[in-house]
């Protein structure tokens, strides 16, 4: 197989972007808790950073993406990478070496146990953070990566399309988050106290290294420098667009047009197109971000009102935009943007709906029970939360001894 | 003597100090303050619905000046730092028992 250069160039600058989403999550994150805990969130996102990367090359990589057991899980043959070399791996990308392939899927595998950290924040002990991680990444994101993406894995089988892992991300990040902010239970004080976020432009500035990130994570997910690459960075940006749009519009009925909201607002529509971004036309995109931007706000209207402490809304955004996204997929793919993908319901074909439909729901059901026997696991064995003083402190001074005042 | 702590605007410091020292106050400690009145903090938008901010950041200016200078102080104050708007801040005043300047260790109220 003849490596192309074009198309590998373009994977390993994918890979650069993606990669630059994780310290990302880390500042939207970060600007959205309290001052006293700021260090510690931005630190749980490069922790996922430096963990899951050797985790990838250790295992996850094989887990995810070697020769399939029954469809369920990945071989062990390319334990610690041996046999992952510069030659290409037809099965997953023709014109790049194997080990692009790997490195711009360990930046996928990397960014969605931090996209959980929102769950969490301020009250987790980061021991506890580092071991719920390390599992979560084996036993729950490997095996829906390779579900959905390794070659005979079942969901893949059946028909399941996930471009760029609006299910395999942003449905397992999502559920997850939902399950173990169950577990670990409120902040201290949350309803009660204020709730004050530390920094707003970092928040607006991690929300825009995500959507340049994204460019790659969508764009680079063609595994090749063509049109369906320009295609995916298109529908990418109007659909984050869109969503932002109509976010403001909803943040401005309420009172007033917030700068966090559009934040969010885009976000949620980078989300949400995600799984379709290689299928899909510019104007469904457009219908994409604005509808999920209308579900993602109205879910955290509702989150609030139940009063659970999912504190920054990974469920909301994520979870439901890459439920929605998938569930779009169903709807909106066209065979004229993409022949190896498949036509959706607005094309003909209501099968690749239900297949959407069940796609999402068995992950999400998965990653979901899931994530609360390894969060209540851990809780047991070395407890996931700080003790009352350490919270009231912060988890700057109180997990890593260092404070931004 | 007397001193004067004024809780004001943020935005009205400038003003303030340019009125003082035109009339010949030129000395003042300023602090970034934060702190609540009547008005009790202020409601901001989240990402959804609203968070409360229960301390609103104030300048607090300290002056001191001799008694009989009192009253044109406060005026000068009043006259700047007075929108008619709750959060226009408050001032308090107190008596000083003396005043050193350190470099020459001269005290009372000629130091002022």
């Amino acid at each position: 197989m003849a490596i192309n250069t074009g198309d590998t160039a373009w994977v390993l600058v994918s890979m650069a972007l993606v990669m630059l989403m994780t310290p990302a999550v880390g500042f939207f994150y970060g600007g959205m808790v309290r001052k006293k805990s700021i260090l510690s969130t931005i630190m749980m996102c490069f922790a996922s950073l430096i963990l899951i990367s050797i985790q990838w090359v250790l295992f996850g990589y094989t887990l995810a993406f070697g020769p399939t057991h029954g469809g369920l899980i990945g071989g062990l043959k390319w334990l610690g990478l041996v046999g992952v070399g510069q030659a290409p791996n037809p099965d997953y990308a023709a014109t790049i070496p194997a080990l692009a392939f790997m490195i711009f899927q360990a930046a996928f595998a990397i960014v969605t146990p931090s996209l959980i950290v929102g769950a969490f924040v301020e009250r987790i002990k980061f021991a506890a953070f580092l071991i719920f991680t390390a599992l979560w990444a084996t036993l729950v994101y490997d095996p829906v990566a390779h579900w959905v993406w390794g070659v005979g894995g079942w969901l893949r089988m059946m028909g399941t399309l996930d471009f760029a892992g609006g299910i395999v991300v942003h449905v397992t990040a999502g559920f997850s988050a939902l399950a173990i902010a169950m577990v670990i239970g409120k902040r201290r004080g949350y309803g009660k106290d204020n709730m004050e976020p530390s920094n707003i432009p970092l928040v607006v500035l991690g929300a825009v290294l995500l959507w340049f990130g994204w460019f790659g994570f969508n764009g680079g997910s063609a595994l090749a420098a063509n049109g369906i690459a320009v295609s995916a960075v298109v529908v990418t940006n109007t659909a984050g667009a869109a969503a932002a749009l109509v976010w403001m519009f909803l943040s401005w009925l309420h009172r007033r047009p917030s700068v966090l909201g559009v934040a969010t607002g885009a976000i949620v529509g980078l989300a949400a197109v995600t799984p379709a971004s290689g299928f899909i036309d510019p104007l469904s995109a457009m219908a994409i971000g604005a509808i999920a931007a209308v579900i993602s706000y109205y879910m955290i209207v509702l989150r609030m009102k139940l009063r659970i402490d999912e504190s920054l809304d990974v469920f909301a955004c994520h979870g439901m935009g890459g439920a929605w996204g998938a569930i779009a997929t169903g709807i909106f793919a066209s065979r004229a943007i993409n022949p190896a993908g498949n036509n959706g319901l607005l094309f003909g074909n209501p099968g690749l709906l239900w297949t959407q439909i069940f796609a999402v729901v068995v992950t999400a059901a998965f990653a979901f029970v899931l994530t609360l026997v390894l969060a209540t696991i851990v809780d047991i064995l070395v407890g996931l939360r700080v003790n009352a003083n350490e919270e009231l402190v912060g988890l700057d001074i109180s997990q890593h001894a260092e404070s931004i005042a | 003597m007397k001193k004067i702590e004024a809780i004001i605007r943020s935005e009205k410091l400038d003003e303030l100090r340019e009125a003082l020292d035109a009339q010949g106050f030129s000395g003042m400690t300023v602090t970034d303050v934060r702190g609540r009145g009547k008005q009790k903090g202020i409601t901001l938008e989240w990402r959804v619905g609203e968070y409360r901010v229960e301390f609103m950041p104030k300048i607090k200016v300290e002056i001191v000046v001799a008694a009989n200078n009192l009253e044109k102080v406060i005026n000068i104050v009043l006259a700047v730092c007075s929108t008619g708007n709750i959060g226009d801040g408050k001032i308090f005043i107190s008596d000083v028992l003396d005043v050193i300047r350190i470099s020459s260790k001269e005290r009372g109220e000629g130091v002022l």
